[in-house]
């Protein structure tokens, strides 16, 4: 044991894949790109390089486990985002490596990110059985009639997570769009994809259905662009959105009269109230007669 | 059924109680003006194709002048206790009651829909939306948008034809009540109301400047909804237009509501009350001659018993009487517009065209005006384009089903989500359709009611945003 | 349905029995009225309030007016009522308004069995009107079949043209369908005359006490394949007596019966009505739903009392110009 090399063990890297219905495939285009440190010297990882067949591909995904997720009881969410929470918790030491490379953190800095980050998780969690209530209820109309007003998910929702953030930032914008039974499809941090690609395998271990949340890593202007249109998107968050393609991928949104939520400065840590669930939450009004 | 004995005499509301100027302006900054350019377009009724008034029509430079007012008056405005807010609301409820039937008659002239409707239905809607939104000017802080919920400003609101006044109500009292000043522009085919709500404001004795009304075509629209200043965009239209709007609006910071299209199916199941489906089924798309968004222009019937359904409701079609919209018994109006007809008239033959079955009751038209009698189209299809496609008038296309899984299948085929309805006595049945069809508002053993605690709007392609309730107010509210 | 018969027809008979199968036993019976399509009340009542806001005048009004004069039945039904009061309601049917004899008289003299003969001899021969007598222990029926039978039988002796019947509305709500049906069909039989001519036969519900609208469309079904010749919605003695709501319903039964069975059946909403504004608000829903067929006092009747004054007050003011008052029409 004299050798400092032979003390050294080399290192098994890690292959980094989408997460896409439930499972970890490389782009179908078969490209990666460099990942590097916060301060671009580094070499990381490769990320896969996702193109528009992924993105549409990822779309099918969610698509298809909508029904399930929506139609799953509140309860059920609550426990299945819980779950989630543990299985991050069990793995603070490596989300705490991968976010201080990311960003560029101390190790001390990232720990707390990695830790807001699952009390982020755990206080959404606790909202998929609570925001109906909060949200909806009965309407005193002016006549013999039942109303009621419930908040219903608005279906499949592109994200583009935020590039400041590559964890806490992450959980914040996904957690709210699934916590009210959406589906998601989620366009990493484009310099900082690593810990998105991570935080899928939590998930993938949780147990959260295959096509709930689906992860691309890549060009966010590349892939942005084909989510905004698609036909088949109901809802489009532009926080992570490029400044200078904000307002055309707002447009292209318009086509179909997707729900857009802007691009807007946020502190991650501040307590984000509950505008980011109703963001993807149609309200549904039931009437009925009252008779006997 | 022979209805020949007992023939009712007309029954003409008067008219008299409407005092119609040869002209109207503008109503900008408590004033009302002509229009920068000196233009001006006429207002006719669709009954009679009689001019009713000339009116002033409002092009970009208008539209930058009323939008300066508003912003204006928000600096007072916005910074009104909310009680006080309040109780210029409250004002313009009561003055609304006390001239209903003025205003009744007036939209029934421009509009062309029945007395009947906007006697029982319109008016006292209108006087309960603006009641409903006075009492929440004060009391904002608990309506669940945090402690002291702010107004956006300046609100620019397009309304359609097919409601004029109430569509108004729905814009600009929870838009005053949460303290936002607002230019209002109503269809180039009805803007008679809301020049008559202007002199409500008027008596009402509201500042200058907090309401503007703007009577114009589309490009005076499209300004509004570009204008710089404006805070908040308001829209109740087509969904074409309504992407045109999304599109305008995209990389601004202007928050937006819209309430576009539908192509609503009411589903009739095997074991409802028919009596009173078929009544649900006439009142969901005979309403308002159909120039309803929430029409339920898409009858799904249960094959079991659809004979049954159609037998009683052609039936029942037959007792429907089509006219004189000032007539108190007329039950279908004019058609707005000869534009509106053609259009109507167009997706018909289109319906025939693609095979499907036409009917309509024997009944005489008017020979002037614009008319369309009550039609049923059978053997219609998911593919026909009279089940795709908004027809906007008192068309029904008729589509069956042989499970509830079919149903709300084809329900949910279309990409407008504004409204349903369902017809089942069996309450489970009911709450589980309820839970599936995508669309903002569902029936259920009932069609087209209305409140102003009650939210109303859309799913997917029927915009976005709701009005009425609660969550009315946070569309202009800076939340 | 090739054609249509009368339900006191020589022919409503032959037709029933086509149905035989759904009376055949308790178990068919009420699997049969509980296969009947549901009533939703909100949509009913808000069916009849809209029927209600039409606006009916000048010709219009005129027409509704005769036309609901000549189908009351005027009623009497007081444990005071005297010879006297049958005959001055007799009079007063033949001729409602002695200063314009161009005034229908009204459809039927209604009273308690035992003023049958005084009503017959009131009216005398060829008056037009005819003699209606409640029977089978009205109001409650709380007497033995055989007495209903013979109540029955006794007006029917004494000249009734109409039985107005009651059903036993405890039979009835605690489900003995088959009871109801054969004590009506009983009845039926006991207004057979010698001669083998028979009274018709109005069956009242008592719609109060059957207390909600799919009881009133099943009692209405179950009433009319007995062989009701009308069906009747109360006695007039309860709180709730007819409604426009509760008449649709009758209404839409009767239309929906002829359809399946082609017997006609006639309606008769009673209490409660005293206006002409209600009155013609009845010949609305009547002419909407049944149209012409049923716009005569063949099929159609109001029972009511204090209605006649205010029609001929509103028939008064139409002919004219000036607005009636109570001393210008006869009491009763």
């Amino acid at each position: 044991m004299s050798d400092k090399s032979e003390q050294q063990r080399l290192s098994v890297f890690k292959t980094y894949k989408l997460y896409v219905g439930g499972k970890f495939p490389r782009s179908e285009s078969g490209r990666v790109y460099e990942v590097t440190d916060s301060k671009g010297g580094t070499w990381l990882a490769n990320a896969p390089l996702s193109s528009r067949k992924d993105a549409r591909d990822a779309v099918v995904a969610a698509r298809k486990a909508v029904p399930g997720w929506s139609g799953a009881t509140a309860y059920n969410r609550g426990q299945v985002l819980y779950r989630v929470a543990e299985m991050l918790e069990g793995r603070r030491e490596q989300f705490a490596r991968e976010v201080a490379d990311a960003e560029g953190l101390s190790k001390s800095k990232a720990a707390a990110a990695v830790d807001a980050a699952v009390d982020r998780w755990v206080w959404y969690a606790g909202w998929t059985d609570k925001i109906a209530q909060v949200v909806g209820g009965a309407n005193p109309v002016a006549g013999p009639f039942f109303n009621l007003s419930t908040p219903e998910p608005t279906g499949v929702v592109a994200v583009l997570a935020p590039q400041d953030s590559s964890l806490l930032g992450l959980v914040s914008v996904l957690a709210p769009v699934i916590a009210t039974g959406n589906a998601a499809v989620v366009v990493a941090a484009e310099r900082a994809p690593l810990p998105a690609l991570s935080f899928g395998e939590v998930l993938a271990s949780s147990d959260v259905p295959a096509g709930v949340v689906n992860i691309l890593s890549g060009r966010t202007a590349e892939l942005s662009a084909p989510l905004a249109a698609h036909q088949d998107v109901n809802g489009l968050d532009l926080t992570g959105a490029p400044a200078d393609l904000a307002a055309d991928l707002e447009a292209a949104a318009a086509d179909t009269l997707k729900r857009v939520r802007r691009p807007s400065a946020e502190v991650w840590t501040n307590d984000p109230g509950t505008s980011r669930l109703t963001s993807w939450l149609e309200t549904k009004t039931v009437w009925h007669p009252i008779g006997v | 059924m022979a209805n020949e004995k007992f023939a009712y005499a007309p029954a003409p509301e008067s008219r008299a109680i409407v005092d119609l100027a040869p002209s109207y302006g503008l109503f900008i900054d408590g004033e009302f003006a002509d229009a920068a350019d000196g233009t001006v377009f006429k207002t006719v009724s669709p009954s009679s194709e009689e001019v009713l008034a000339e009116v002033a029509r409002a092009g970009e430079a208008d539209v930058d002048r009323a939008v300066k007012a508003a912003r204006k008056a928000f600096g007072s405005w916005g910074a009104l206790p909310g009680a006080e807010r309040g109780k210029y609301l409250f004002r313009i409820a009561r003055i609304l009651q006390e001239r209903s039937r003025e205003l009744a008659v007036l939209e029934t002239l421009d509009n062309g829909k029945p007395i009947r409707e906007t006697r029982d239905v319109d008016l006292p809607l209108v006087a309960a939306h603006f009641f409903y939104y006075a009492g929440w000017a004060d009391k904002l802080a608990y309506a669940g948008y945090g402690p002291d919920p702010r107004p956006l400003g300046v609100a620019g609101q397009v309304i359609p034809w097919n409601f004029p006044l109430l569509m108004l109500a729905w814009k600009i009292a929870p838009a005053l009540a949460a303290g936002n000043t607002v230019v209002l522009k109503p269809a180039e085919t009805t803007p008679l109301s809301a020049l008559f709500f202007a002199d409500v404001c008027r008596q009402a004795g509201l500042p200058r400047g907090v309401v503007n009304i703007l009577p114009g075509y589309g490009d005076a629209g499209a300004a509004l909804v570009a204008h710089p200043d404006v805070d908040k965009v308001a829209f109740t239209g087509s969904t074409q237009v309504g992407r045109a709007i999304a599109r305008t609006v995209a990389g601004t910071r202007k928050k937006v509501t819209l309430e576009l299209g539908g192509k609503a199916a009411n589903i009739v199941f095997d074991d409802a009350p028919v009596d009173q489906a078929v009544e649900g089924i006439v009142n969901g798309i005979f309403f308002n001659q159909g120039h309803v968004c929430c029409a339920g222009s898409r009858l799904l019937v249960q094959e079991s018993v659809q004979e049954e359904v159609l037998d009683a409701l052609r039936r029942r079609m037959s007792t429907l009487r089509v006219g004189d919209p000032l007539d108190k018994n007329t039950d279908v109006g004019a058609i707005n517009s000869a534009e509106q007809l053609a259009r109507i008239t167009e997706l018909a033959e289109a319906g025939e065209a693609e095979g499907a079955q036409r009917w309509a009751p024997a009944c005489e038209l008017p020979t002037s005006g614009y008319w369309f009698a009550p039609t049923l189209f059978t053997g219609v299809t998911q593919a026909h384009r009279i089940a795709r496609e908004e027809i906007f008038g008192p068309v029904l296309s008729v589509l069956t089903f042989r499970t509830p899984a079919e149903a709300v299948e084809k329900a949910n085929n279309t990409p407008y989500g504004l409204s349903a309805g369902i017809w089942t006595e069996k309450g489970s049945r009911i709450l589980s359709m309820a839970s599936k069809l995508r669309a903002g508002v569902v029936w259920a053993n009932t069609f087209n009611k209305f409140d102003p605690t009650s939210p109303f709007g859309g799913y997917k392609e029927s915009g976005y945003g709701r009005e009425g309730g609660r969550h009315g107010l946070e569309a202009y509210l800076d939340v | 349905m090739s054609s249509v018969v009368p339900a006191f027809g020589p022919d409503a008979p032959a037709r029933l029995a086509g149905l035989a199968d759904v009376t055949a036993s308790d178990a068919a019976l009420r699997r049969f009225l509980h296969g009947l399509p549901g009533v939703d009340a909100v949509g009913l009542e808000a069916r009849a309030a809209g029927l209600g806001t039409r606006s009916i005048k000048t010709t219009a009004k005129a027409y509704a007016i005769d036309l609901a004069i000549s189908m009351i039945d005027l009623t009497t039904l007081e444990g005071s009522d005297t010879p006297g009061k049958v005959r001055a309601l007799c009079a007063k049917g033949r001729r409602p308004d002695p200063t314009d004899p161009g005034t229908p008289h009204v459809a039927a003299i209604c009273v308690y069995p035992d003023m049958v003969a005084v009503a017959r001899e009131a009216l005398g021969e060829g008056s037009g009107i005819s003699v209606a007598s409640v029977a089978t222990a009205f109001p409650a029926g709380r007497v033995a079949l055989p007495v209903k039978l013979a109540d029955t039988a006794d007006a029917v002796a004494a000249g009734a043209d109409e039985i107005d019947m009651v059903i036993d509305r405890g039979a009835f709500l605690s489900g003995r369908y088959m009871e109801v049906f054969e004590e009506i069909r009983a009845v039926k039989q006991a207004c057979v005359r010698k001669d083998e001519t028979a009274a018709h036969l109005k069956v009242i519900f008592e719609n109060g006490e059957l207390s909600t609208y799919d009881n009133i469309r099943r009692c209405s079904w179950l009433a009319m394949l007995a062989g009701a010749d009308f069906i009747k919605t109360s006695t007039g003695k309860v709180a709730v007596n007819a409604t426009p709501a509760n008449t649709l319903l009758m209404l839409e039964a009767v239309r929906d019966f002829r359809e399946a069975v082609g017997v006609q059946v006639g309606v008769k909403p009673a209490g409660g009505i005293r206006t002409s504004k209600d009155a013609i608000k009845y010949l609305v829903m009547v002419n909407e739903t049944l149209g012409d067929d049923w716009l005569s006092p063949e099929w159609f009747r109001f029972g009511a009392s204090s209605l006649l004054n205010d029609l001929l007050m509103q028939r008064q003011k139409l002919s004219t110009g000036r607005y009636s008052g109570p001393d210008y029409v006869t009491v009763d």
